[in-house]
């Protein structure tokens, strides 16, 4: 029997500008970023200097506290530039693109490796940032052997590329190469969760080591951290990884075609592409192709990612690491005269404060306005209503604005991720930021804990 | 743009840091977000953000408190026609006791935003929303006789002592609006308890109609005299003596209904406190000792302020209970407290205060054991696995 899980606690944020089930013609972005503030707590390494050739593979930086984890050139070409930002954080390096050349890891069946040479050929080749860890959401300590593994099959984050769109237009076989890889790294058993909705699990009977479960209810339900919580939480001293569905094919397409190649299938979304639609890129692409001549005129924000966990980028950013969506929404600089008190047909609220309430179907242009100033904590009761986990936001908040580092423990600060309390922070009436604040607790943790 | 927009504009470099006026920065900045919700963007984190705002929710409160207002308004007048033995219409009444009450809801406003702008100014926060619900609350849980030196001097007291101290709105341990009142029922008894406070005129006591006594159904019950009382229709339509807002529980329950629908008031305080009047109402009942123990338990319902406590003053979110579960506890026990202290001790004939205040002091002890067993639980998830692993 198939687990299965129904929450229903949460919120699906209805947007505007979903994207529509066709994959667009080629398109080869010539400019690459590999941005090392899409890895929180990583303290990056050059491997390379501005004018050096790179094959995709490459080494550009690795991570000062563990060498072994290297972050690669995705494309072949030179590296054109570094870009640092306040006291020389080092940003992004860019790769502009020229040719073809891999580097040859070697075609290997996982099967006949042990977990040390799966281990060792995916660091080497720049997978290994792909694979995650519960506690603190950063990337897996490679040393240590985490209990189990998670793979999230589905997402519900705003405007959320649909799995099962991509697995119909992807390799399977990839997917199967990429869990037996997996399977090396852990006793543990492999879970792959998917939408107690939506597809079913049949196309996953010929993939072996699979736990299969189900998962159903609004965003955050399809959080990988959410699904820990349910299935095998974390706790104190424990550890869980995860890796992203389109990087478990990655994986897979390292050990059966030896080379790396970080392309997955993206959506291009929001209510101001003028079309929506989905896109094959690699990792660390320039939006810019995708994004010319295909969006509204006037100020717009450029998301990689969704709106509630995405980051901020240029016309001409990159795709980050572990995104597989773009949003471009409007920037909200503007006024509104007494927008408090507006009846707000058209404003789209958690709460029923608002008129819009009355219409339950209805999807909405929503910009970057903040609606309102940051308050101190007023309202509770509210952040229960979208955290589908048995954990107190509010309580952990406080204890991590305190530093109070046994409260955090003690109120499952292992088990969480910015990313779980994103619902929060947009639906927070005092305007608090959450998820900066769950960040920060979670670096004190890495600090205390190390 | 507008042109006041524009004049906005132009005027706010002078109350800027630095500026002219910059003494009145949180002034101006005040009038600005009270005109224009600002312009100001997310820049990290989730990228959009909810339309609600904290003005949003206390001009809900507002919204939910008008019927009572209204009803207030119009009984203060009935009250007072009643007591001079003159018949009035509807809205005359209404137009009378509306022009009693609006002098103490100006005093409140003033006194308290006043002392809220100077808090800002000197935190250089932007001013807090909470005395917009506070200021209104605070008329209508007083006596509407009150002289207003009394209510300003209630007013900075709750405003400066029971929050400001604490760091404002948020901070606070105890509900200002009862606060104020709990100041003057200590300070001013003579004005705030009695038969005649309740009355616009009665202590003043000119031309009396003989045989009005203006006394509420609460002091009747303290004086033993539950034969007296007036029907449970009347005291549930509130055409009775006693505070300004308190009186009318349809208007109350119009209210509650406003608050609920839109989520900004917890359900289950309001629940809580209902089901522990009527278990406490029951359990004196059983015993009977005398006539007002023998009273129905939905009789306390709509006497004194059970219903307006239990509606506006328990659901505070700051200084209540502000977890799930205890949100139950903590509307229970004040239901259950508000009746003991009504029945049980003649010095206060009205319970709800005092048992919202206490509760409040409480309301961190209850959310404080609910965490705990959260805790627990996650602390034996641990062990079970520990076990399980040995084994």
């Amino acid at each position: 029997m198939f687990r299965s899980v129904k929450l229903k606690k949460g919120f699906d944020i209805r947007l505007d500008g979903v994207a529509e089930k066709v994959i667009a013609g080629e398109t080869i972005p010539a400019r690459y970023g590999v941005k090392p503030v899409d890895f929180p707590g990583l303290t990056p390494k050059l491997n390379v200097r501005p004018g050096d050739k790179v094959k995709a593979g490459s080494p550009l930086f690795h991570d000062k506290v563990h060498p072994e984890i290297f972050f690669t050139s995705p494309v072949s070409g030179s590296v054109s530039s570094v870009l640092r930002g306040e006291r020389r954080k080092m940003l992004e390096v860019v790769v502009e693109r020229d040719g073809n050349d891999n580097i040859d890891f070697g075609r290997e069946n996982p099967e006949n490796l042990s977990g040390e040479e799966v281990k060792n050929k995916i660091l080497l080749a720049g997978l290994w940032p792909a694979v995650r860890q519960r506690p603190y959401h950063v990337i897996a300590n490679p040393v240590r052997m985490p209990k189990s593994v998670f793979i999230s099959g589905f997402d519900t984050a705003p405007l959320a590329p649909d799995f099962s769109f991509i697995l119909q237009n992807s390799s399977l076989e990839e997917f199967r190469l990429g869990i037996s890889a997996l399977s090396k790294l852990t006793d543990g058993k492999i879970h792959l969760v998917l939408n107690g909705e939506g597809y079913l699990s049949e196309l996953f009977n010929q993939v072996s080591r699979l736990e299969i479960s189900y998962i159903s209810g609004p965003h955050p339900a399809g959080n990988v951290g959410v699904h820990i919580h349910h299935i095998d939480p974390v706790n104190k001293g424990e550890v869980v990884w995860y890796v992203n569905f389109q990087d478990v094919m990655a994986i897979g397409r390292l050990f059966g075609k030896g080379i790396y190649d970080h392309k997955r299938i993206i959506a291009l979304t929001g209510s101001e592409v003028l079309k929506p639609q989905y896109f094959r890129v690699l990792s660390g692409a320039s939006i810019e192709p995708l994004v010319r001549d295909n969006v509204e005129k006037g100020k717009l924000r450029y998301i990689s990612g969704n709106v509630l966990t995405g980051t901020k980028i240029a016309g001409d950013g990159y795709l980050g690491y572990y995104d597989s969506q773009i949003t471009v929404i409007p920037e909200g600089e503007y006024h509104e005269f007494f927008g408090w008190a507006s009846p707000g047909i058209n404003k789209f609220s958690f709460s029923r404060t608002f008129l819009s309430s009355l219409f339950p179907k209805k999807n909405f242009k929503l910009d970057t306005n903040l609606h309102g100033g940051e308050r101190a904590f007023v309202l509770t009761g509210q952040y229960e209503k979208v955290v589908p986990m048995d954990i107190y936001p509010m309580q952990l908040f406080k204890a991590i604005i305190a530093g109070d580092i046994e409260m955090m423990e003690n109120l499952g600060i292992y088990e969480v991720a910015e990313e779980d309390f994103a619902l929060c922070e947009y639906i927070c009436p005092s305007k608090i930021e959450i998820q900066s604040i769950v960040r920060q607790g979670l670096d004190l943790m890495i600090k205390e804990m190390s | 743009m507008s042109s006041l927009r524009k004049t906005l504009d132009k005027l706010k470099p002078h109350f800027s840091e630095g500026g002219r006026f910059s003494k009145l920065r949180s002034v101006f900045d005040g009038f600005e977000a009270f005109l224009y919700v600002s312009d100001k963007v997310t820049f990290k984190g989730s990228h959009i953000r909810d339309s609600i705002d904290l003005k949003r929710a206390m001009s809900v409160v507002i919204i939910a408190l008008l019927p009572a207002l209204i009803f207030g308004s119009f009984n203060t007048g009935l009250q007072h026609f009643r007591s001079i033995g003159t018949e009035a219409t509807v809205l005359h009444s209404f137009w009378f006791g509306f022009l009693k009450i609006l002098p103490l809801i100006i005093v409140s406003y003033v006194v308290g935003l006043g002392i809220e702008f100077v808090a800002a100014q000197i935190r250089g926060h932007e001013i807090n929303e909470g005395y917009l619900v506070t200021g209104l609350l605070i008329p209508l849980i007083v006596p509407v006789d009150i002289p207003l030196w009394m209510l300003a001097l209630a007013v900075a007291f709750s405003v400066i002592l029971g929050k400001e101290v604490f760091g404002g709105t948020g901070m606070n341990v105890f509900n200002p609006a009862l606060l104020a009142r709990a100041f003057l029922f200590f300070s001013y008894p003579k004005w705030m308890t009695g038969d005649k406070v309740w009355t616009e005129g009665l202590t003043a006591g000119l031309n009396i109609a003989d045989g009005y006594s203006g006394a509420t159904p609460l002091s009747l019950c303290a004086a033993g005299d539950t034969t007296q009382l007036p029907s449970f229709l009347e005291m549930f339509i509130g055409t009775i003596p006693g505070s300004v807002g308190e009186t009318s529980v349809i208007a109350i329950l119009l209210g509650a209904l406003i608050l609920i629908v839109t989520g900004v008031g917890s359900w289950k305080i309001i629940t809580g406190v209902f089901a522990g009047g009527m278990a406490m109402g029951l359990l004196l009942n059983l015993y009977s000792a005398n006539s007002y123990m023998e009273l129905p338990f939905y009789y306390h319902f709509v006497m004194g302020g059970f219903a307006f406590g239990a509606v506006f003053m328990a659901t505070d979110p700051v200084t209540g209970s502000q977890t799930e579960t205890g949100k139950w506890i903590y509307g229970f026990l004040i239901g259950i407290l508000s009746i003991l202290f009504r029945v049980l001790n003649p010095a206060y004939p009205e319970g709800v205060m005092l048992a919202i205040l206490l509760m409040n002091v409480f309301a961190p002890l209850i959310d404080y054991y609910v965490v705990q067993a959260n805790i627990r639980r996650r602390l034996n998830r641990a062990n079970i696995r520990v076990n399980n692993v040995v084994k």
